[in-house]
């Protein structure tokens, strides 16, 4: 009996053990990484990295002014068409296809594009604009990430809108109001703070996505505004230059990593903000 | 059967007749007929369950959100029958206003709270759409209290105040009907009170149906009572006469607190 | 009826008239409205088709070249021209089941402990500590893996793990790169999906079924082995899929570690490629008679691998949300 008893306690207390470790792992991973970025990207960062354009093989010096405007072009416009069309449809979802087949069909569509292999959308819009256009573009870029992005949205928009008190809707509905008006000005606005989460965590998981950018925006070396183009962009300039032998463009490639962690982490961080500060009024 | 208030000269806001009411196979009303008196209270008391919210969710027909329910029989309104499939939801909707037990204001400011509701289907000037506001407000006792934080979000106001900003937006685009679905059980003593005070003053404009658990609330309040009992209407009158002196046993035991 | 009486009843029809025309105008914004809602929502089930559908007429004419034994043979060679997926198939397989193996006990460990042990203070910053991990972009990852991770698992770990388990899976010479490393950094970044997934479905475990397990004696191990695991098993093995999902379509973390070879081994210290590892490598260099469509085949088998297994774990997930009573 006593040594039964002590066997289990001694099982207990091993399993505590163990899951304490795998925590520490887990945490320790995430420390490590981000130390790493800082310890190699921050001194990377200096003026010449946001002013200067990517240095030419085996020249000195240089910077990533080109990939970091060229990343905000295709993430920002990325966000702005991915955003309203994100959240129509999880309105959709919600409020009018509740029990229907097509929404129950889309919503587990939605769930697999979520975790879908994002380098296979690339070479869809590869293989769907690419090869009719003839030639890379930011254009084909901003259109991977939002496959990537509408997804996010939608499901984010989707269970907000569920948390929606069907009392509140029925209050919307019995003064008359038309359903786009109680979806939009009603329900949506209830959830607004979950909504605009959804939309932040969007931005951070597309910031950093280079599989689909590899076949459609490609890379520049020179500065452009011109998304017709090929575009640089911080992922793909980050992936050429981490695996090339020059030391300078390593070092700016560990720049560029530190820049887009500090970026994603934020917008997790404000996500969560956004998220705790809106639900809570 | 004549012992409908219509043929007895009193002028009826809503006409129900035979209506029935399933949610799925289960069948929630049974054969309903009666009038709701305009310009009166009509109060519904029973056992939860009885069917009496699923018969003032008829008025409105608020059930045509939720498929597999559905309702059969007349519910004459203005000399149509609401319950045709064709009948035009927003329009009955904007004349048959509603009030939830637990108090629904909009996620905007109390003024918008109002201003929405009336802006969907007038046309007002800025200085028309403010007189509205203030009147529904001081038609709900509520103007004194809010008249400096207009522009609060509604959801900052306690829940007896959210809930008369909630009859306020009723009010303020003027229907004809308004329904309350049980509006003062969330609410402590004093804002109960005052709800039930506000009701008696609004009879003079709005015909009233008012669905209570409480029945010195339902004596109170009302002009007429019926008295509901798994899904059928057992008893309808005059509230002093139903109260005082009830013709069905059922009635009477409900009422003296012997069942229920 | 007095004049007062006809007044307002006039009143009311003109009200009446006024909003019924409003009322016409909504019905037609409401169905333009769900119209729209409508195919935004449908977009999303065009886009799944339009991808299986482009990536099976691009590859066409690689499979229709090598018939069957493109699925499977283990020569990848642009030099030649001859193209089978077998190497990149077999790299991918490993690759995540390395990654499921050490990464599924950790994430156990993790959800467990924010769960059950963890003190009710540190839940919340540990349980953001994690989602932020997977937050992290993969080509982070692969960045770190190449230049920090890699070099010390071929010093210290590689060297260790030849002597006292060797041939076939772990044969000499220690290289850093390869399938093996791969495999880890792939855990590294699966863990916070997985351990997420486990934490939200132990959390579904109702708190009377615990309480009436410690009730009787019961420790903290025994509660979850002989209680939060039955109850959940199907949402945790959903969310193993989910990592597994994953972890086969991953890209850069992969890329940057496994050693880019197109050479057949069972060596997991061998470099070898993936699946998408070789889409990555070799996509803007290929030519585009039958180079690119073999790539455009490797992607479509990465499709319908990755497809096949989250729509398991999806099934899976909500199998355990409903046993839960979540809806």
């Amino acid at each position: 009996m006593d040594a039964r008893y002590q066997r289990r306690k001694f099982v207990n207390g091993l399993s505590t053990a163990l899951s304490g470790l795998a925590v520490t792992i887990g945490v320790a991973g995430l420390v490590w990484i981000l130390a790493t970025l800082f310890i190699k990207g921050l001194p990377a960062m200096n003026w010449a990295f946001f002013t200067e354009s990517t240095p030419a093989p085996g020249s000195e010096g240089g910077g990533m002014a080109n990939a970091i405007v060229g990343s905000l072009l295709i993430v920002g416009l990325t966000t702005v068409v991915s955003t309203p069309i994100g959240i129509l449809a999880g309105i959709y979802l919600a409020e009018f296809g509740d029990r229907s087949k097509v929404a129950s069909v889309t919503r587990f569509v939605t769930d697999i594009m979520l975790s879908a292999p994002s380098i296979v959308i690339g070479l869809f819009v590869y293989a769907l604009f690419v090869t009719t256009t003839k030639h890379f573009s930011g254009w084909t870029g901003s259109v991977a990430l939002s496959l990537i992005a509408v997804p996010v949205v939608v499901r984010t928009t989707e269970n907000m809108l569920k948390l929606v008190p069907g009392s509140l809707r029925e209050a919307a509905f019995a003064l008359g109001m038309p359903r786009w008006r109680v979806s939009l000005d009603v329900c949506l606005r209830a959830v607004q703070g979950g909504v605009i989460t959804g939309v932040l965590l969007a931005v951070a998981r597309i910031a950093g996505e280079t599989a689909p950018l590899l076949f459609t925006a490609l890379n520049n070396q020179f500065f452009t505004w011109n998304m017709n183009e090929p575009m640089a962009n911080l992922p793909v300039t980050i992936f050429n230059f981490a695996m090339s032998p020059y030391e300078n463009w390593q070092n700016l490639a560990w720049g560029a990593s530190a820049l887009i962690a500090i970026l994603v982490l934020l917008l997790n961080v404000l996500a969560r903000v956004v998220f705790q500060s809106r639900s809570k009024s | 059967m004549s012992e409908f208030l219509s043929d007895q000269g009193i002028n009826a806001a809503l006409k129900v007749r035979n209506l029935d009411f399933y949610y799925g196979d289960f069948k929630g009303l049974k054969s309903v007929s009666m009038d709701i008196a305009e310009k009166k209270v009509t109060a519904f008391i029973g056992p939860s369950g009885c069917g009496k919210s699923t018969l003032l969710r008829t008025f409105n027909r608020m059930y045509d959100l939720y498929p597999g329910q559905r309702a059969e029989g007349e519910i004459i309104f203005h000399g149509s029958n609401t319950l045709d499939k064709g009948y035009d939801l927003n329009l009955l909707r904007a004349r048959v206003g509603m009030v939830f037990q637990k108090p629904t204001p909009f996620p905007m400011s109390i003024y918008e709270n109002i201003a929405f509701g009336v802006r969907l289907y007038e046309n007002l000037s800025r200085a028309d759409m403010d007189n509205r506001v203030q009147w529904a407000l001081e038609q709900a006792a509520l103007w004194t209290e809010v008249k400096d934080k207009l522009h609060q979000s509604g959801l900052s106001l306690s829940g007896g105040q959210q809930q008369r900003l909630c009859i306020a937006r009723g009010v303020a685009v003027k229907p004809d009907v308004l329904l309350l679905d049980e509006p003062t059980s969330a609410l402590d003593p004093i804002s109960t009170a005052k709800i039930e005070e506000l009701v008696f003053e609004l009879k003079s404009t709005y015909t009233i149906a008012i669905v209570t658990h409480n029945m010195q609330q339902a004596a109170r309040v009302s002009d007429y009572t019926a008295y509901m009992y798994l899904g059928e209407l057992m008893e309808f009158g005059v509230t002093d006469e139903l109260f005082m002196k009830p013709k069905r046993k059922e009635t009477e035991d409900y009422i003296t607190g012997r069942f229920g | 009826m007095s004049q007062h009486m006809i007044e307002t009843e006039a009143a009311v029809q003109a009200a009446m008239k006024r909003q019924a025309e409003k009322s016409a105008v909504f019905l037609r914004q409401d169905r333009i409205f769900a119209g729209i809602t409508f195919s935004f929502a449908a977009l999303v089930l065009l886009v799944l088709f339009g991808i299986l559908v482009s990536l099976m007429i691009q590859a066409w004419p690689a499979i229709s070249e090598f018939g069957l034994s493109f699925f499977y043979s283990t020569t990848w060679s642009p030099s030649t021209g001859e193209f089978g997926a077998g190497i990149a198939i077999w790299g991918t397989l490993a690759t995540s089941l390395i990654a499921l193996l050490i990464g599924v006990p950790i994430s156990f460990g993790i959800a467990m402990f924010l769960t059950e042990s963890c003190p009710v203070w540190m839940r919340r910053p540990l349980g953001t500590a994690i989602e932020l991990l997977a937050g992290v972009p993969s080509i982070i990852y692969g960045f770190w893996g190449l230049f920090i991770f890699a070099p010390l698992v071929q010093e210290y770990i590689q060297p260790w793990m030849i002597s006292w388990l060797g041939d076939p899976f772990f044969a000499g010479p220690p290289l850093g790169l390869g399938v093996f490393t791969a495999g880890l950094v792939l855990a590294l970044m699966i863990i916070p999906f997985i351990a997420s997934v486990m934490r939200d479905v132990f959390e579904t475990v109702p708190a009377v079924l615990k309480e009436s397990a410690y009730g009787i004696g019961c420790t903290r191990w025994e509660v979850i082995r002989n209680i939060v695991l039955p109850y959940t098993r199907v949402g945790v093995i959903g969310g193993i899929m989910l990592g597994l999902g994953r972890a086969l379509g991953e890209t850069m973390a992969v890329t940057f570690v496994i050693g880019n070879a197109n050479r057949f081994a069972l060596n997991l210290f061998a470099p070898g490629n993936s699946i998408a590892s070789t889409l990555a490598n070799e996509f803007a260099e290929a030519d585009a008679t039958l180079h690119i469509p073999a790539l455009f085949g490797l992607g479509l088998i990465l499709f319908i691998i990755t497809f096949v297994v989250l729509s398991a774990s999806e099934w899976l997930i909500k199998q355990g949300e409903r046993k839960a009573g979540g809806r």
